[in-house]
């Protein structure tokens, strides 16, 4: 079941989809209908203007959904499932082409051997200008301003349309015609071909971790893909293509010669070291530059023109074979669409970052699957089951070894005939270190139960001191003078920062979060106990002193129950608290829990996984919340009516 | 017989910032007899409230003693009950356990205590409402409630201050008749702080006007109105020749001390 709603879940994904899109419109219209009923019914301010309106709530989570489905391409998906491949295969084309484009003003506005000649030009000026004169004699200097502008012969030759070489011309001519051909075959379309059966056999999109499948399953697509093999030839024939005008080839060799006479020069020995760094560095510059232009690459910007033409009719033959892609894209597919890169097309923009909606609820239903034997759960630990918990391991957790050291007696010894007969101090060690077998009890297990389980034991010793003192320190002046300033001074510290020093203190085991957070809600306990304490009417203690009570059973009997309201609020943000700190000390440290999980997902950047994550905090979070307002109306059901 | 005495008392207090004193009560001196009504009068800030919170013992006085059956009052206690003007119940408790609150500290026996809960509940008349939460109720039942849980204590003396200040005037003349009623009924002495000369005339069977700067009994009535009070019904006897005398008496004396006040202001 759940693999086959793995396979389809792009169509799964369309008929979610358009079951929001029906919420999404019906909810409005029951909305606008409710406002004109209840219009008259409470004037503006009156807080029971806000209560119902179910209807909004639909609108808002199904337009958040909508939201979410369009830019993760998810509504790309489920309705167009062909498109991305097909993209796949445009973007394999426009990569093939791509080397040729870029010696193209297609591409970057200029013809490369445009942006060379400039360049070079402004470099060997530059050079002319910057001559270090005290380095080198008045014949030198006169030689190298002769070497300057003999290579920028070098240039002027290169750029001469008449020094083309027959052979090149003939192979950009060739080229333009095999590239107009390439158009021709693309405009003709799919004449009877069709995709493989190993094609159509690969996974869907989005089925597997690859994101899109690379052999084209459309005819199309088909097209595109055997285009692209023929791209990929004519591109490795023009970059081969080199200018090397005859005029040049004795030229380069007197250069490099009178270049190399120079360098001679400067290793005689007759400078001091400062001008010899000199000299072999504007040698060496202007040697760069030659090397620069011996090989061949600028050629006359007339002689391109063909090549430049044929690829623009290319383009256009592409974006006409493209057809109604090219607006799908635009309008379902937000970002940077698909492009290809070494072995795999990728999604880009949004669709990258933001996974599809049913691509999260697989990546959850994996990591929720109990069976780790099968790829459930994370790093072999389920996402939220059960176990079996031995008692003695929970003893021997509780009960420390120096009950047993402290018992009277003395550990047994080895007897004569090299037996061991333990005796009742050995029995006690024994359980303290869990040695004996006191059966099992299940438990629950799991990522999401580690880091609940830290944050309700953590809360759990927080109200059990922190009440306590809290109630205290309402009442009385030594424990509020004495413990205020050393509570006041640890609470305002983030707990995050004192995160490093308990980690390393307590280990990366459970102690040291559990102590970190029991840190943050010891101190929101203690505040919200202390203020509800503190604000007991003064006709009510009065009252009860009159009644009889003494001041322990004042204590138990009034003043808790009183400051409850502060108490339970305090509970409140204490979990809200305790579980932003509980994630964060997991991501800094730990090998469980949901933060673990996030960060190791963040190291591997699988976006999916990190976004289960993200998910199952929210929801934990609002599930404890919501716990709390339930504890809360039940159990202080007269809060503000007093 | 457990006789209320206040011998000189004194009470002064000290502004801990400034060091001024004010001497809010001075030389007060009374006998409540056991089975007396006595209602308190008088110009706000005239020390009524602090009288009673130191019958109470809530505060001590600075100079003098009070004495309740020959015993010195320092602290709090189950014989001397006090009724607030709010009420001041245990909102998270429901009618039942509130009046059930002094029991319950005693350790009474749990049968006992339930028999006397509904007794209690019965006089004051809240029958069947035992298991209400106290928030739902209106201010009238919660007064009710508050000298039902005093008066299950049977305390010697209860101590009222301003219980019906906050009630509106129907609920208040009822109350009115219920304070009568058990005041008759149990016996007991009842000394009650009002600022309504009304309530005072038609409640106290003795009646004291304080004046303020220091406070002082300034006049001391003895009146018919509350023994009357127990057959007649309360708005006869406010038509009453010798009612309205009395009142406007009294309202002149508290007028003229207020002016007073107000000149040295």
């Amino acid at each position: 079941m759940l693999d086959w709603m793995s396979d389809n879940r792009a169509a799964i994904a369309a008929i979610v989809i358009f079951a929001l899109a029906i919420m999404f419109i019906s909810s409005i219209f029951i909305g606008k209908k409710q406002a004109k009923l209840s219009a008259k019914d409470a004037v503006f301010g009156d807080p029971e203007r806000t209560k119902g309106g179910w209807y909004w709530s639909v609108c808002g989570i199904s337009a958040l959904l909508l939201v979410w489905f369009y830019f993760s391409w998810g509504v790309g998906r489920a309705y167009f499932p062909n498109a991305a491949n097909e993209m796949c295969q445009v973007a394999k084309l426009e990569e093939a082409i791509s080397p040729i484009k870029a010696a193209l003003p297609l591409e970057s506005r200029y013809y490369k051997s445009t942006t060379l000649v400039a360049r070079n030009s402004d470099q060997l000026m530059q050079l002319q200008s910057q001559m270090p004169t005290a380095a080198f004699s008045q014949n030198e200097q006169t030689e190298l301003y002769a070497l300057i502008s003999e290579t920028r012969r070098l240039m002027a030759n290169s750029s001469n349309p008449a020094n083309l070489s027959l052979d090149a011309q003939d192979q950009l001519q060739v080229l333009a015609q095999d590239l107009v051909g390439l158009s021709t075959r693309l405009a003709a379309g799919p004449q009877g071909i069709s995709p493989s059966a190993e094609a159509l056999a690969q996974p869907r999109w989005g089925t597997t971790h690859i994101e899109i499948p690379m052999l084209p399953i459309t005819e199309r697509g088909v097209l595109f893909d055997t285009i692209t093999l023929d791209a990929q030839e004519l591109a490795a024939r023009f970059v081969k293509i080199r200018n090397n005008p005859s005029q040049n080839d004795a030229l380069i060799v007197d250069i490099k010669n009178r270049i190399d006479a120079l360098k001679i020069v400067t290793t005689s020995g007759k400078f001091d070291e400062d001008v010899t760094t000199a000299r072999k560095a504007y040698l060496k510059a202007v040697e760069r530059i030659f090397k620069r232009l011996d090989d061949g690459i600028i050629f006359p910007a007339q002689s391109l023109e063909g090549i430049n033409t044929a690829i623009a009719t290319l383009d256009s033959a592409k974006n006409d074979a493209r057809g109604q892609l090219g607006t799908i894209e635009a309008l379902f597919f937000p970002g940077d669409g698909i492009v290809k890169s070494r072995t795999q097309c990728t999604e880009q923009g949004s669709g990258r970052w933001l996974p599809k909606p049913t691509d999260v609820v697989a990546t959850f239903w994996k990591l929720a699957s109990p069976n780790t034997e099968a790829d459930g759960g994370f790093k072999g630990i389920p996402l939220f089951w059960w176990k079996w918990l031995p008692v003695g391991d929970v003893v021997a957790m509780i009960m420390p070894d120096w009950i047993a050291d402290i018992l009277p007696g003395e550990y047994a010894r080895h007897a004569a005939d090299g037996t061991v007969t333990p005796n009742f101090k050995d029995k006690v060690l024994a359980l303290a270190q869990g040695d004996v077998n006191l059966g099992a009890v299940p438990m629950f297990d799991g990522h999401v139960w580690d880091s609940m389980f830290r944050v309700l034991v953590a809360l759990g010793l927080g109200i059990m001191f922190g009440v306590p003192l809290g109630i205290y320190m309402g009442v009385s002046k030594f424990f509020k003078s004495f413990f205020d300033p050393l509570i006041e001074l640890y609470r305002p510290v983030p707990p995050l920062a004192w995160a490093p020093l308990i980690l390393t203190i307590f280990g990366i085991q459970d102690d040291g979060k559990i102590f970190l957070l029991f840190m943050v809600a010891f101190a929101i306990m203690v505040i919200s106990a202390r203020t509800g304490a503190s604000g007991t009417q003064l006709s009510k203690i009065r009252a009860s002193h009159s009644l009889g009570a003494t001041n322990g059973q004042i204590l138990r009997n009034v003043i808790l129950p009183n400051a409850l309201p502060e108490i339970l609020t305090g509970i409140r943000i204490a979990i809200g608290v305790c579980w932003g700190t509980l994630v964060a000390a997991e991501m800094l440290a730990g090998t469980t829990g949901v933060g673990f999980i996030e960060n190791v997902a963040r190291t591997v950047s699988d976006y999916e996984l990190i976004w289960v994550t993200i998910l199952i905090m929210g929801i934990l979070g609002l599930a404890f919340d919501l716990i709390m307002r339930w504890v809360i109306t039940k159990t202080i059901p007269w809060r503000g009516k007093g | 017989m457990a006789n209320l005495i206040c011998d000189n008392l004194c009470m002064t207090f000290t502004n801990p910032q400034t060091g001024g004193k004010v001497e809010a009560l001075k030389d007060i001196n009374f006998t409540l007899k056991k089975g007396e009504l006595l209602a308190v009068l008088g110009p706000s800030g005239c020390g009524k409230t602090t009288l009673l919170n130191m019958i109470a013992g809530f505060i001590n006085p600075t100079g003098g003693h009070i004495t309740l059956g020959g015993d010195v009052i320092k602290s709090p206690g189950v014989e001397r009950g006090m009724v607030f003007q709010q009420g001041a119940l245990f909102e998270w408790l429901t009618v039942a356990k509130n009046v059930d609150f002094g029991l319950r500290m005693k350790s009474t026996d749990k049968q006992e205590s339930a028999e006397l809960v509904e007794k209690w509940l019965d006089i004051v008349g809240l029958q069947g409402f035992g298991d209400t939460p106290t928030y739902q109720l209106s201010g009238g039942m919660q007064q009710r409630v508050a000298l039902a849980r005093c008066l299950v204590n049977n305390p010697d003396v209860i101590l009222m201050d301003e219980p019906l200040g906050a009630l509106d005037a129907l609920t208040r003349e009822k109350m009115q008749s219920l304070v009568l009623d058990l005041w008759k009924e149990t016996g007991k002495t009842i000394m009650i702080i009002t600022h309504s000369v009304e309530e005072a005339l038609l409640l106290g069977e003795r009646l004291f006007v304080m004046a303020p700067r220091p406070g002082r009994i300034h006049k001391e009535y003895n009146l018919p109105f509350a023994e009357r009070g127990l057959k007649e019904s309360l708005r006869e006897i406010k038509q009453d020749s010798h009612f309205a005398d009395v009142r406007e008496e009294i309202l002149t004396m508290i007028w003229n001390m207020e002016e007073e006040i107000m000149g040295r202001a």
